[in-house]
């Protein structure tokens, strides 16, 4: 579902160009689309010239961290006659994020094509695509078409009669978030549990199986075969803001907005016109209380934030937020924000993998504090208590899991003061806590 | 092998399923990678992952039961007890909470008879469990009913979505 919807003029379908289109699902579909040009191209390329126009383009990585694509490429090592493996993270987890699932959904063939040209870049032979095991019905269409483009020799030993090898495997997980942290995607790859690795060693030069390995989000793969096809100073070229904010960005908006959906924006659209324009606003007599921008894990917008804000890394960061993986969460005047921090704590503390004591019991006690608070029993030191909490879960930390259970309740309890304070003065009822 | 029956254990890696888990091999440097697609050809093919399940997949893979039990239970997705014959996975995180995914999840609980989250109805029709995030955050509120992955569920709904699976 979610698709086909008609394409907003605010729009810039790049990416998102077929979604809704079945059609271009099959490798002959593909195709015909102009799939595989790219591919081929990078067939005939060294892997410094791939690089560079990746780096010109100035693609950052869209699955959170926003780290420029090319330079990470850059670090894996030349002539260390090692194996060196190119993972796809398509452990798509963070609340408010279901982008990377379109992609899979219709155009699998795009991130299976800028899978290969990104292991070209890095000298790899294997590609691992490590799908989350609640994808079902992604994981069927990606392995059908990793099934064709091997069969139609696009794969395999001599791809395109290349002489290059270039292979594609599915990983399915089993139920983690933490598994979306690259380090532990890692490990659950291997066969172990998904806990974090402290870093260094980074994984470009010691990664999957020990060996150098660089792991890239979908979107940011399936951006490669137009920057191949169009040029990288071309994609430089598309942004509306700041310039080190290039090219298009896929935006899953959801909570109460009219059009809830995965739209495809040009970088440096005012926030505004994506939620009111494209989006179609709010629900009828509703007003917007606050916007998670770019997933849980980043701080929480006032409407007054969202009224100037720039959609760029730039702009969400001045804006006091981050663009993260571009999941946004939109909440009107109908929301208890104090009851879904509660929520997204006790998310937190259900993924946590317990390695670090201050993540464990940091997200344990974040959520029984905020819980006890819902039910009415909060007292009056507890929102102190809380940001004594998060102090002690920010930068503490093998990964950031445990900070980013902090910082909703942070910019919750610095932005939404007066919501926090209706349940501890007793202003507000009680509410039972969960199912 | 399992103390909790009488049971002999019938091996699942026999046939197409053991093609299925050879034809992996050659894709890993590792035999240790395979425990998670082995994990899931066990599942798929007992609806869970016994302790005889567990010895098996050890001995397949040069793991021991301890390190299996010990990944196995890392995962929210394997099962090591059995399940309804319809394993329904309801996500209430925050996106699809504001949008009414507790009443959804109230409304499988009574419906399907399990009562509790986790539990399997007295006919062995249903288990429920309620998940975090299925990344359907657009389309509240989204369930896994097996591998049937199943967007804008409301409350109202669940009597007639429940129908469809006997």
């Amino acid at each position: 579902m979610g698709y086909p919807h008609p394409i907003h003029p605010k729009e810039t379908p790049l990416l998102s160009t077929h979604f809704g289109d079945a059609g271009a699902r099959s490798y002959e579909g593909w195709v015909a689309r102009g799939g595989y040009v790219a591919l081929q191209q990078a067939l005939g390329m060294t892997p410094e010239q791939v690089v560079d126009e990746v780096k010109a383009s100035g693609l950052r990585g869209r699955g959170g961290a926003g780290f420029p694509t090319g330079l990470k490429w850059s670090f894996m090592p030349k002539n260390d006659g090692k194996p060196h493996y190119l993972c796809c993270n398509a452990d798509e987890s963070e609340p408010g994020t279901f982008k990377d699932r379109e992609i899979i959904r219709w155009t699998p063939h795009a991130l299976i094509e800028g899978c290969v040209i990104a292991a070209l870049a890095i000298r790899a032979e294997v590609s691992y695509i490590y799908i989350r095991g609640e994808y079902t019905e992604p994981y069927r269409i990606l392995q059908t078409a990793v099934d064709e483009a091997y069969a139609a020799g696009a794969l395999g030993a001599n791809a395109f009669g290349s002489g290059k090898r270039l292979d594609v495997i599915i990983h399915r997980g089993a139920g983690a978030y933490i598994c979306g942290e690259e380090t532990a995607l890692m490990n659950s790859l291997e066969g172990r549990r998904g806990n974090p690795r402290i870093k260094p060693p980074f994984p470009a030069v010691a990664g999957l199986f020990g060996f150098p390995t660089t792991i890239n989000n979908v979107e940011t793969l399936a951006a490669v075969p137009h920057i191949l096809n169009r040029g990288g100073a071309w994609y430089a070229g598309l942004m509306l803001g700041n310039p080190k904010s290039t090219g298009t960005k896929l935006i899953s908006v959801c909570g109460h907005i009219q059009r809830p959906g995965t739209y495809e924006i040009t970088l440096g659209l005012p926030m505004k016109e994506l939620i009111y324009d494209a989006c179609g606003g709010m629900l009828p007599g509703r007003t917007l209380k606050a916007v998670i921008p770019g997933g849980s894990s980043v701080p929480i917008m006032t409407p007054e934030e969202v009224e100037s804000c720039v959609t760029d890394y730039e702009g969400i960061a001045a804006a006091g937020s981050l663009l993260g993986s571009g999941g946004m969460i939109v909440m009107d005047d109908s929301t208890d924000i104090v009851y879904q921090i509660m929520r997204l704590a006790r998310f937190y503390a259900h993924e946590s993998c317990a390695q670090c004591t201050n993540c464990r019991e940091g997200t344990g006690w974040t959520t029984r504090i905020l819980e006890r608070i819902v039910r009415g029993e909060g007292k009056a030191a507890d929102l102190d208590l809380l940001l004594d909490l998060a102090d002690n879960m920010t930068g503490k930390t093998i990964c950031v899991l445990s900070d980013s259970c902090a910082t909703p309740v942070v910019s919750g309890i610095q932005k939404f003061r007066a919501d926090f304070e209706a349940y501890l003065s007793g202003a507000r009822a009680p509410v039972l806590v969960g199912v | 092998m399992s103390s909790h029956t009488t049971e002999p254990y019938l091996p699942v890696f026999v046939g197409e399923n053991l093609a299925k888990l050879e034809a992996l091999f050659p894709k890993y440097p590792t035999r240790m990678a395979l425990l998670l697609p082995a994990l899931w050809i066990v599942q798929e093919a007992r609806g869970w992952v016994s302790e005889g399940g567990i010895h098996e997949v050890a001995d397949r893979l040069g793991l021991t039961p301890a390190y299996v039990r010990g990944v196995i239970t890392f995962y929210t997705m394997y099962h090591t007890h059995p399940v309804g014959r319809h394993f329904i996975q309801v996500c209430t995180t925050s996106p699809c909470n504001i949008c009414g995914a507790e009443a959804v999840a109230q409304a499988l609980l009574e419906q399907t008879g399990c009562g509790e989250l986790g539990a399997t109805s007295p006919d062995g029709r249903f288990t429920v469990m309620e998940v975090e995030c299925l990344g359907a955050c657009g389309f509240a509120t989204p369930l896994l009913i097996g591998d049937d992955f199943i967007e804008g569920v409301t409350a109202e709904g669940v009597p007639a979505l429940l129908a469809r699976y006997p």
